[in-house]
């Protein structure tokens, strides 16, 4: 059965290879605990390769003025800036401030929504980060009322 | 194990936008239950999309995304009749996969 055993063998090693290939478009696959866990907007930028934070016109954070609800409020990441990898969106003061990270394709535009928890009213951002390693970001600031029915 | 996703694809152009609307508990880990005990943390971690079988997204969650998640996206390249299909992993291990045609 020595041949059957080397097939056996080769197809188990293309199979390992491919697992370990995984997204090829993408840096890498594995959850990244080091931005979850990074309690500065910058660390959590770093801990994705990212620079020095710096505004940007070009990169958007769409947010709501005031969130009735802190538990649900929406936020959005865009910019029409080439050549961006990843986008992130942070809340500053939450205990975890990365929210979300999002690896830019180039089967998917750099633009994102979802909704996220916000602890109490604090800057939102959404960063960019360039294939350079630049970290472009925009900012806003969203007021959070807990109070139930809102005002 | 969840409800499935509701998902909506609408091709506009070459473009299609996808609405994802997932069924998770989303807990932060910083809750404390009626006893005073925190509640664990458990949230999905990892959100991946492909079309028509190619991987198009693949985006990473902290515990600061919202119960049942909200996700939208716009991947290029997209027509009416191709499929998107939605994958989810939590920190437990758990994952779900679901489909949806755009329209």
């Amino acid at each position: 059965m020595q041949t059957r055993r080397e097939t056996l063998k080769q197809s188990a090693v293309v199979a390992g290879l491919l697992a370990s290939a995984g997204f090829p478009q993408f840096a890498q696959a594995a959850f990244n605990k080091t931005g979850f866990d990074a309690k500065s907007v910058q660390d959590a930028v770093k801990a994705y390769g990212g620079g020095a934070l710096a505004e940007s016109k070009d990169v958007v954070i769409t947010a709501p003025d005031i969130a009735e609800n802190g538990a649900v409020v929406p936020l959005g990441a865009s910019t029409t800036l080439p050549g961006v990898k990843q986008m992130l969106i942070l809340v500053e003061k939450n205990p975890s401030a990365l929210v979300a990270m999002f690896y830019v394709s180039d089967a998917v535009e750099s633009n994102f929504l979802t909704r996220a928890k916000m602890g109490q009213s604090s800057d939102v951002y959404a960063v960019a980060i360039m294939a350079d390693g630049k970290a472009l970001f925009a900012k806003k600031e969203v007021k959070v009322t807990l109070g139930g029915c809102g005002g | 194990m969840a409800d499935p996703m509701r998902i909506r694809a609408q091709a506009a152009g070459d473009k299609a936008t996808v609405r994802v609307l997932m069924s998770h508990e989303m807990e932060s880990g910083q809750r404390k239950d009626a006893a005073g005990k925190t509640v664990p943390a458990w949230f999905i971690q990892e959100v991946t999309a492909t079309l028509n079988g190619k991987p198009v997204l693949s985006a990473e969650w902290g515990p600061g995304v919202s119960k049942n998640p909200f996700l939208q996206f716009v991947v290029k390249g997209a027509k009416a009749g191709d499929k998107v299909a939605v994958t989810w992993k939590d920190n437990k291990g758990d994952t779900r996969t679901d489909e949806a045609t755009v329209s």
